[in-house]
């Protein structure tokens, strides 16, 4: 197996390059084509109805859709110039260097603290465990809420505290790259600004790929922006990839348009 | 809504049929606590009661004291008083000097040897306490020299005893130790087994392949093959063809040939090995599987996810269906029966490799018994098994307690 270099600024300009890319479950194709360069340290956001295939694109990126039997990625995703889906690369490598935060908050029935620990640990971190898990919930912005009880059981916290906590989780083992599914779509608006607000703060050390529903989301909290829809064959396609004030204000397919003005059937 | 125009909701008939399915629900679960009552009734009308006793020697002239009370000396001065030499020889033959015995051990050998008291009649507890004076009249009559005393079939001495053919001095300590030490070896067995098969099943294996297909079937087919046929099984593998390891020939022990503790362990272990396994496998399928999209999101290995996040998440369930497993194989008969469990049997289980009975042995066997008194003995067995199985069940759900999601 070979390793991936931990450093990260120097080889390429994208973080992430998706190339021709098509998506299997058994023979159906749910996603085909995709051509998608992530920039680094930016917030790109993949918007598009529902079954278009966005969800399903992001978790090709660690890997995640390896869980599922019968699925198939052709074409190549390269991290660090490296195509992920080579046999010789070994997916646990690359859900380390690439987090996950997923649609509903998930974090472990285990103590606050155990749960931005266990990563930790099991990727051999050696230093100081108490430092880590203050800093880790300092970056997001969770410690002045719950530095007085990290031992209770993280299923004490709120909707909102617990997403922010499965997104320390996610910080701790030191990811390059944030992938966000929905993160928002079971939390409130007060929670949800929060994680905005949390995500522009993480883009100055993270490269963050963020799927959502939800185009005010889109609009206000990424750098570029994503549309993908579903084709006649009801694989997801993208249509537009830019800048996300270019594909809000002056969109230049017609579907987008369509889609981000309301009258998507 | 017009509540006035509801009459075509068929509200009163709909809530009706509610109530006659409630009336169901409700019947069937009395019927169960019914029939559940009536067993513990029946068992305990029969563990209490009225017994006539015709003593051979009365204790009163042996000793001015109750006999229980006497010095280790005193009893057996009293053996050597009252049986000829050659019996004391033969006994010291078979038990070990008399000197050397503890007072208990003395005290069943003059109940056994002296006294040597005999049940002529016995009566329920029912019959005891509604009709004491018939029953004192009705032994008067047909065994004037009886003496009508209070007896508890279920006492400190019937655990403490072992097996004896005198139903009233018959314990079931040989018994209870085989019964337990039976459950430890099968679930020593059975327990890391199971979870582990259930473990490769579903984290594992290809739902899809053919042969993980039929291996599933047949567990779950397994799981209802009757126990007399794994009976069959274990005499045909572990005391017949693996008799040399099982009769720990290969490890020294001589007098023993296959038909030991560790036969039976290891078949009641392979009779509950499918209920472990679904059990588990049912656990194991109901952990969620945004917890282990969470761990192996953080770059945890397939192992680090079952080992940290699966398995402790099931491990309540496991454990539900490993205690269902348990009470199923310390009340099993028939296989015991087939690799040879012992009817008659006075040593205590000593090792892997002894010979044993077990409580449920011990019950069939004294209910075809033709003297009534072994079958009050009887009662007084089904008691102390579903005590024993309580107590195991109690400490499984407690260890789960501990286990469970807080």
């Amino acid at each position: 197996m070979q390793s991936l270099p931990t450093q990260t600024h120097t080889d390429t300009d994208y973080a992430i390059e998706i190339k021709d890319m098509d998506f299997y479950y058994g023979s159906f194709r749910a996603v085909k084509n995709v051509t998608l360069a992530i920039e680094r340290q930016k917030i790109t956001a993949i918007i598009g109805p529902s079954g278009c295939g966005k969800s399903t694109v992001l978790r090709s990126i660690n890997r995640m859709n390896d869980l599922i039997p019968g699925t198939r990625v052709e074409g190549q995703i390269l991290f660090h110039k490296q195509n992920i889906y080579d046999p010789r690369v070994d997916p646990v490598q690359i859900r380390r260097a690439i987090g996950m935060v997923f649609q509903r908050p998930n974090p472990f029935p285990k103590s606050i603290y155990e749960n931005v620990a266990w990563g930790a640990r099991i990727n051999g971190y050696r230093g100081n465990m108490d430092e880590l898990v203050e800093s880790t919930l300092r970056k997001a912005a969770l410690w002045d809420e719950v530095k007085d009880d990290l031992r209770k059981s993280a299923l004490a916290l709120s909707g909102g505290q617990q997403q922010r906590l499965c997104i320390a989780r996610a910080l701790a083992v030191e990811p390059e790259v944030i992938l966000m599914d929905e993160p928002c779509s079971a939390l409130d608006p007060i929670a949800t600004l929060k994680i905005e607000d949390l995500m522009r703060e993480l883009s100055v050390n993270y490269t963050i790929i963020i799927v959502t529903h939800n185009m005010q989301q889109a609009a206000r909290a990424s750098d570029l922006t994503a549309f993908f829809t579903m084709d006649e064959d009801r694989a997801g396609i993208m249509v537009e990839y830019g800048r996300t004030d270019q594909i809000f204000t002056n969109p230049r397919d017609k579907r987008t348009e369509d889609y981000i003005t309301g009258r998507f059937g | 809504m017009n509540l006035s125009r509801q009459g075509h909701l068929w509200l009163a008939t709909r809530h009706r049929f509610a109530r006659i399915w409630q009336g169901i629900f409700l019947f069937s679960t009395l019927f169960a606590l019914a029939a559940l009552t009536t067993l513990l009734v029946t068992v305990i009308n029969q563990a209490f009661g009225l017994v006539a006793v015709e003593n051979k020697v009365a204790p009163s002239t042996l000793a001015d004291r109750p006999l229980e009370q006497l010095s280790a000396g005193e009893l057996e001065a009293i053996l050597r008083d009252r049986l000829n030499s050659n019996r004391i020889r033969t006994l010291e033959r078979n038990l070990g000097p008399l000197t050397d015995m503890p007072q208990e051990r003395l005290y069943t050998l003059v109940l056994e040897n002296v006294v040597r008291p005999q049940v002529v009649e016995s009566f329920t507890l029912y019959e005891s306490l509604t009709q004491r004076t018939e029953i004192i009249t009705e032994v008067a009559n047909n065994h004037p020299q009886a003496v009508i005393e209070w007896r508890n079939w279920l006492h400190p001495r019937f655990i403490t005893t072992p097996m004896n053919p005198q139903p009233e001095l018959a314990g079931v300590r040989t018994a209870l130790l085989g019964s337990l030490y039976l459950i430890l070896i099968t679930m020593l067995i059975a327990f890391p087994i199971g979870v582990g098969a259930a473990i490769y099943l579903e984290e594992y294996a290809d739902h899809r392949s053919r042969f993980n297909r039929i291996i599933q079937t047949n567990i779950d087919n397994l799981a209802g093959v009757p126990s007399i046929v794994y009976g069959i099984l274990g005499l045909a593998i572990f005391v017949r063809a693996l008799g040399f390891l099982t009769s720990g020939a290969v490890f020294g022990v001589t007098d023993s040939n296959g038909r030991t503790i560790l036969s039976a362990g290891m078949t009641l272990a392979l009779l509950i090995l499918p209920v472990i396994i679904i059990n588990a496998q049912e656990a194991i399928r109901a952990v969620p599987s945004s917890l282990r999209e969470a761990s192996y999101g953080l770059g945890a290995t397939q192992w680090q996810t079952i080992w940290n996040h699966v398995l402790p998440y099931a491990l309540p369930g496991i454990l539900t269906g490993t205690i269902l497993a348990m009470s199923r194989a310390i009340g099993e008969t028939a296989p015991l029966i087939l690799v040879g469990a012992s009817t008659v049997i006075f040593n205590d289980p000593n090792g892997p490799f002894s010979k044993f009975t077990a409580l449920p042995i011990q019950i069939y066997n004294w209910t075809a018994r033709p003297q009534a008194e072994f079958r009050h003995a009887a009662a007084a067995a089904i008691l102390v098994l579903l005590a024993a199985l309580l107590t195991l069940n109690t400490a499984a759900i407690l260890l789960r307690n501990r286990f469970s999601r807080r």
